[in-house]
């Protein structure tokens, strides 16, 4: 793949601040990594910062947050510099998000139909009979049997499963080069999680999409994700091609790996995870190619 | 996060520490971060000097007034602002209307400190019985509270009046009367929620009985939404007493309470309208400082703070 | 002796046209001392399973034992000295306003326990909580420390049968090694019966002996952990969920 190499996102020395009561949090601090068209995976536990970078890059995050950075930027066009008008303008049509729980990402009083087709139309300028064949379209390649019926349901007439469907379809129907997946997968069952993941992954491939995908699940993320940056403490403390996760060097992701029950291998007991104060104050390891 | 340092403790840090020793000093911390916190918020504290002024003017009013509130003086009657010895102007009897307003600032605390102590009580009483029993109890107190809800609240106060007698007792009687219901139906709405949740499931698996459950468990979170809703009906009550004053059946005149100073005004108000605007004034102050308070409160009450990362 | 016994248990909620059936015709058998694990998807009835057998769900139907005593529509009192329940989410089972201290001594009092302060003092150590989190509130502990504090909670009336409800599926992963140690640890010490509900086919080979795999209300498999570990399930969806729990695997 000549296209892999190309880099999307670049983005250096990200910092997302939130000021307390007792002085500021850093909730990221100081990372860089590039996402070309691969997939990458974000891994951490919670507070770690993971999800606080996929929404820095869409400039999400509330004041009195501030996002900082060295360079944030999406093919070259820094995304910091940006108007929130423009951003607007990024956020659904050249990056994406799909959160972890489609119950709370849907309008519960408008049909699904009508959400998919004016995303589509706000950012396209398409008229209804375009976006409407349009939606019909991404619903199906999201595997949904029936389009036309769902098109007319309400968020709540749909399962869980395949509310998260509709949501990558929402979120796909725009095109986008990025799609950030903010543990997509985790409200699902397991039996739906692969068809879910599979989905994702096949729309990825095909439009040459680049996917950063944000889960707390070191197997799925060694046995999706093409390379992998783990966080800890708002930093990256490590980086390592996906297939070769499970021999990662830094003790925290060795103690991660560990502290996981395993089915084939019984244990007495589990391994604990003993933190290290100096991990979180290493510096941060590029992610960059 | 603060660090407590060993050697020497301040009070400060005494009161601020993550790691009480006793369950006096947990309430003490408790105490004092609720204060920190209401104390971040300008305008609840706004609320609370306001109030504490008012309460201060109710106590001192024999020295701050400088005129008998009663007194008339026929020949200065209905004085514009600013007159010589009568800065708010005088009312339709020649009465000082400032002095008026300091002498009401008691009677009208009166009436609002018990109307608001009654109504959220009773209302919170049959709300979380009503949502906790569920079934017929539930079916049988909240169609009683719609019936209650149902009448139009200042017929329904005279008509209670009308039945007690008058005076400012049974005013305040009547008030609290009409005002429970949407405390009830508040109550049962957040019953609702927390009923089925996991830690109302866990206490009963100790063998905790109802009447335990919803005292100690269902009580402490309703307060905060309760609270908030009697700052905001505040203005109302004002109003509903002097409604009942208006028609003869409340505050009785001469008495200088607020709601009948401005009704008693109503009759001038477009030739002198200082009469009713300066009592009405007050008691818009009084509402909304009860409000910016309320608001403030529902903040100290709430100890779970917003999360982080 | 604390031995579980399910006897054809169905268990349903709502009447006539809403009736769900969410448990239908379970039985199982837990030894005294033993580890027995629920699995299943949302929606498979294993929780509802937990929640009848302490009778937080009245609408039942079948026989169920504990300790030999078959359970009616009421628990007595002292059922629930004998048998505690961990809930998953410790966000949404310790009351808001209520500190440590207040939710164990309260918890103490209702079983008829004097000596409460040597009690919490001691409850605090053995789920690994030093005293100086007996004044803290639900908001300032973190996922595992909540767990611990419900784990003693539970822990309080001296139960023999613990019921497990997917204790730590809201927990990042080496919190959960700790909370499982802990709970490890609490069965070897005080010799419980545990019967764990969770979704993490890892989880419960790692806890139970033996496992009940749910469908649908219905209970498809009995299976011993060897032969889980050995991937030899005899349902079709065993091996379904089997394979689902090793990660993600392109289709062809």
């Amino acid at each position: 793949m000549s296209q892999a190499s190309e880099t999307l996102l670049d983005i250096e020395n990200l910092t997302v601040t939130f000021p307390t009561r007792s002085g500021e949090f850093q909730a990221v601090r100081g990372i860089s990594f590039t996402l070309g068209r691969e997939r990458l995976g974000i891994v951490g536990e919670s507070g770690s910062g993971k999800s606080m970078t996929g929404r820095a890059i869409l400039r999400l995050i509330r004041p009195p947050g501030r996002i900082t950075a060295d360079r944030m930027a999406l093919q070259g066009r820094d995304l910091l510099a940006m108007r929130e008008k423009e951003m607007q303008g990024v956020r659904g049509q050249r990056i994406s998000m799909v959160m972890q729980d489609p119950k709370f990402s849907l309008n519960p009083v408008m049909r699904i139909g009508d959400q998919i087709m004016e995303i589509y139309r706000f950012h396209t300028g398409a008229g209804r009979k375009q976006a409407r064949a349009k939606a019909i379209e991404m619903l199906e390649a999201v595997a949904i049997r029936d389009p036309e019926r769902v098109m007319r349901a309400y968020a709540h007439e749909v399962s869980g499963g395949m509310g998260q469907r509709i949501m990558i379809a929402m979120m796909l129907v725009t095109e986008p080069e990025i799609l950030i997946a903010d543990e997509p997968t985790s409200a699902l069952d397991v039996s739906v999680q692969g068809s879910v993941l599979e989905i994702i992954d096949k729309l990825v491939k095909e439009r040459g999409m680049g996917l950063i995908f944000i889960s707390h699940d070191l197997n799925l993320v060694a046995s999706f994700c093409d390379r992998v940056l783990i966080m800890y403490a708002g930093r990256i403390v490590e980086t390592c091609a996906a297939d070769k996760l499970h021999e990662a060097k830094h003790p925290y992701t060795r103690g991660l790996l560990g502290s996981l029950p395993r089915i084939d291998r019984p244990q007495k007991r589990l391994q604990v995870l003993e933190r290290d104060a100096a991990w979180a104050e290493a510096e941060s390891v590029s992610g960059r190619l | 996060m603060s660090r407590t340092s060993q050697d020497r403790q301040t009070w400060r840090q005494w009161l601020l520490t993550d790691t009480p020793t006793s369950r006096a000093h947990a309430r003490a911390v408790a105490a004092y971060n609720g204060w920190l916190r209401l104390r971040a918020n300008h305008m609840a504290m706004l609320g609370l000097y306001i109030l504490l002024a008012l309460l201060l003017v109710a106590l001192l009013a024999p020295w701050l007034a400088p005129h008998d509130p009663l007194a008339q003086d026929l020949a200065n009657r209905l004085q514009p602002l600013g007159t010589p010895g009568h800065p708010l102007g005088t009312d339709s009897l020649g009465r000082d209307i400032l002095s008026r307003m300091i002498y009401g600032a008691r009677i009208t605390l009166y009436i609002v400190t018990l109307v608001a102590l009654i109504a959220p009580i009773v209302g919170l009483l049959v709300g979380t019985v009503a949502g906790y029993a569920g079934g017929w109890t539930d079916a049988i107190l909240m169609r009683v509270t719609d019936i209650f809800l149902a009448f139009p609240r200042l017929v329904l106060a005279l008509a209670f009046v009308a039945a007690l007698g008058t005076g400012i007792e049974n005013a305040v009687l009547a008030i609290s009367i009409t005002a429970w219901p949407p405390y009830a139906r508040i109550a049962r709405a957040e019953t609702l929620t927390f009923r089925n949740s996991d830690f109302i499931a866990a206490i009963r698996l100790q063998g905790a009985r109802p009447l335990r459950i919803i005292t100690r468990h269902i009580w402490p979170l309703c307060l905060s939404s309760l609270i908030i809703r009697v700052t905001l009906d505040m203005a109302g009550i004002i109003l509903a007493a002097a409604g009942l004053g208006f028609l003869g059946l409340g505050a009785q005149p001469p008495s200088p309470e607020w709601g009948a100073m401005v009704a008693e005004g109503r009759k001038f108000i477009l030739d002198h309208w200082w009469v009713s605007t300066m009592p009405g004034l007050a008691i818009f102050t009084v509402s909304l400082a009860f409000n910016l308070l309320g608001d403030g409160m529902r903040d100290v009450l709430d100890p779970r703070e917003g999360k982080s990362g | 002796m604390s031995e579980i016994v399910l006897d054809r248990l169905n268990v349903w909620f709502g009447e006539g046209a809403d009736r769900v059936d969410a448990v239908k015709g379970a039985s199982f058998t837990v030894p005294s001392g033993a580890s027995f694990g629920l699995v299943g998807e949302s929606g498979s009835g294993k929780s509802t399973i937990l929640r009848a057998l302490v009778g937080l769900v009245p609408t039942w139907s079948g026989r169920m034992k504990v300790d030999g005593v078959a359970l009616g529509r009421k628990r007595p009192r002292g059922f629930y000295r004998d048998v505690q329940m961990v809930f998953q989410d410790p966000y949404a089972s310790l009351h808001p306003r209520h500190s440590v201290d207040a939710m164990l001594s309260e918890t103490l009092k209702l079983h008829g326990f004097r000596d409460i302060d040597a009690r919490i003092v001691k409850l605090l150590d053995d789920v690994g909580l030093g005293p100086q989190f007996r004044f803290r509130y639900p908001h300032q502990l973190s996922g595992g420390q909540r767990q611990r504090v419900a784990i003693a909670r539970a822990l309080a009336p001296e139960p023999s049968v613990l019921l497990l409800d997917e204790p730590t599926s809201a927990l990042d992963v080496s919190v959960q090694a700790e909370v499982l140690n802990l709970l490890t640890d609490l069965r070897a010490a005080r010799g419980l019966t545990y019967l764990m509900v969770s979704h993490n086919l890892a989880v419960v080979s790692h806890m139970c002996e033996e496992v009940a795999v749910m469908q649908n209300g219905e209970i498809v498999e009995v299976m011993s952990v060897e032969d889980m570990r050995a991937m030899a399930p005899s349902h079709p969806y065993t091996s379904r969920l089997l394979e689902a729990s090793m990660g993600y695997r392109p289709a062809g």
